[in-house]
């Protein structure tokens, strides 16, 4: 469904990514991790097309995103960031309502086909009762879950998350890629997000992919891609690692001198 | 959206309304002859005796409709530049784009008076210098636009903007005694023809932002989500601008400097009614007509024979608003 052909990203003089290629199927839930600053956010952005591309071609169905306009964009696909903005004085059920904007030509008004659509994302993220809530009195786990029944509003073939569980406690963190995974399941939503947490990237991925520097370090799904060595040569540190189902489990030891 | 407080809002801004048009009816009464807003009425529907006629419709309606068109154009002009930059210390006065616009104005008043007719576009371009050298200086790719350097940013213009009206004003003493109250913002001895000369102008501009409610409501949901929901921001962004630059040049090419409209309207019109657009914008043009006419019939009725420039009115009532919006860390 996705697939970058060895891109390569510049923030003004410097290179951020260089030559990444990734091969995303429909249906997907891909995590890419990696150490601060090495442009894991960067590639997300770039699929989005917040941000150029140096070179290289991004296909979304096998088609290039450079032929693809914004508002066309926004019907297929949706960004959820860590920490998101919104009015004081907004309710969630508004919130969600902007994300049936796309769809709306600039003098059309809410239809019923909208509103049920707006209730069906509220209801996908348990956020019915909150709906005449504001959005900023929610507590964050709350916040999250709104934004991401806005973006089921758009209803998006590709959800991109950015650190959606960065702020959030442990349970928080947990109930949101729990939601995350069952929008995967049942909507068929193909999802690709950046993590930090190794263990939340191997237990919610289908496949993992480790940005270290700026390039792909390992692209598989999370048996392969977590080892000892890789985890070593990443991040610095040591690791055990045990399997749980055969999902490997990471325990983080010491920094590696 | 909550049906019922839909309602309330509207009925505010209704409200509000009804109050400007009584205002306005007292307004045009008040002066060195005093007419009461019955005989205004009857005047106004063609049913006053001449004394009154004369008076009403070639001083003070004038007068009165272009305090109207100006006030809300300045308050719009805030409002839009606020949502461009999603911080409520931007306005045309802050930033300089009211001093950019009449550095402009100026120069042709006094270096070149026979091209007066050109007045209302050199302020347009005056403007855009002045927007385009605080966005360039106040933008930073990581953080976007922060308050701090808006308002810093707003300083420096302001600053280099005022020593060439000083520098002028210096250089072409002479000529004056003509523009020191076009400087001033003064409302007093305009006639049907300037308001004539604003109106197309301003109704094309309160459309398109009227129009520009969808996309603005958008911004206030950050740059990533308006990306997200199929908004092309850098056009957005200019459009908006050139916009609430035309808006604000417009004013000052008529009427000269009035500041703190663009500032104080939009914040008392988000404590009234929120910050959704299709209630702020409508309630903001009307509060900035009546702010505006407020300030002139203030300084007007004050001290009597002197007539204090509504601008002044503006800055003594808006200043220390400003200072109180500082102190209170934004709305």
């Amino acid at each position: 469904m996705l697939e970058l052909k060895e891109i390569s990203i510049n923030y003004s003089d410097r290179n951020i990514i260089s030559n990444v290629s990734l091969q995303i199927e429909k249906g997907e839930i891909v995590s890419i991790i990696g150490p601060n600053g090495t442009g894991k956010s960067t590639i997300l952005k770039a699929i989005s097309k917040r941000i150029p591309i140096a070179s290289g071609a991004i296909m979304f169905n096998d088609i290039a995103l450079a032929d693809i306009s914004v508002k066309d964009m926004s019907k297929l696909m949706c960004t959820v960031s860590q920490s998101n903005t919104s009015p004081h004085d907004m309710t969630v059920g508004e919130l969600v309502g902007y994300g049936r904007l796309p769809f709306k030509k600039w003098y059309e008004r809410m239809s019923k086909d909208d509103e049920s659509i707006i209730e069906w994302a509220l209801e996908q993220t348990h956020m019915l009762k909150y709906r005449n809530r504001l959005v900023s009195r929610l507590s964050g786990g709350e916040t999250q879950r709104a934004w991401i029944a806005m973006a089921l509003a758009q209803q998006p073939q590709l959800l991109l998350l950015d650190e959606p569980t960065t702020y959030l406690d442990i349970a928080h963190q947990l109930e949101v890629l729990e939601l995350v995974r069952r929008m995967n399941e049942e909507l068929g939503i193909t999802i690709v997000m950046v993590l930090h947490d190794l263990n939340h990237a191997v237990q919610y991925s289908d496949k993992l992919c480790v940005i270290n520097g700026g390039v792909v370090q390992a692209y598989g799904p999370p048996a392969q891609v977590m080892t000892r060595q890789l985890i070593r040569e990443v991040y610095g540190v040591d690791a055990d690692i045990d399997y749980v189902e055969e999902k490997p489990r990471i325990h983080i030891l010491k920094k590696v001198m | 959206m909550v049906e019922g407080s839909s309602r309330k809002k509207a009925a505010v801004i209704s409200s509000i309304g009804i109050l400007l048009i009584l205002f306005t009816l007292i307004a045009i009464g008040i002066g060195s002859v005093t007419v009461n807003p019955i005989v205004t009425l009857q005047t106004l529907l063609g049913y006053g005796d001449d004394t009154s006629s004369v008076i009403l419709w070639d001083i003070r309606i004038p007068r009165v409709l272009l305090a109207l068109i100006v006030g809300a154009n300045l308050a719009i002009s805030g409002v839009l530049m606020q949502a461009v930059v999603q911080n409520p210390l931007a306005d045309p006065g802050v930033t300089g784009v009211s001093s950019g616009a009449a550095v402009a104005a100026l120069f042709i008043m006094l270096v070149i008076p026979q091209g007066s007719g050109y007045i209302p576009f050199a302020a347009i371009v005056g403007g855009i210098v002045a927007a385009a050298m605080v966005y360039v200086m106040a933008w930073q790719r990581s953080t976007g636009f922060q308050p701090v350097r808006i308002v810093l940013s707003g300083v420096a213009v302001n600053a280099i903007f005022g020593g060439i009206i000083g520098l002028l004003s210096l250089l072409y003493s002479d000529r004056l005694p003509a523009a020191i109250q076009w400087m001033n913002g003064s409302l007093a001895g305009k006639q049907m023809n300037d308001v004539l000369l604003i109106v197309p102008y301003s109704v094309i501009g309160w459309v398109i932002a009227l129009l520009s409610i969808r996309q603005m409501n958008i911004l206030r949901l950050g740059e990533q989500t308006a990306h997200n929901l199929g908004l092309n921001m850098n056009r957005l962004r200019m459009l908006l601008s050139l916009l609430s630059v035309c808006l604000a040049a417009i004013s000052v090419s008529m009427v000269g400097l009035v500041g703190f409209v663009g500032l104080v309207v939009p914040h008392i019109s988000r404590m009234l009614i929120g910050s959704d657009y299709r209630f702020s914008l409508p309630l903001s043009i009307l509060l900035g007509a009546a702010i505006l006419l407020i300030a002139d019939m203030i300084g007007r009725s004050l001290f009597g024979a002197i007539q204090i420039p509504a601008g002044i009115v503006m800055a003594m009532i808006g200043g220390p608003y400003f200072l109180y919006l500082m102190r209170k860390g934004g709305a």
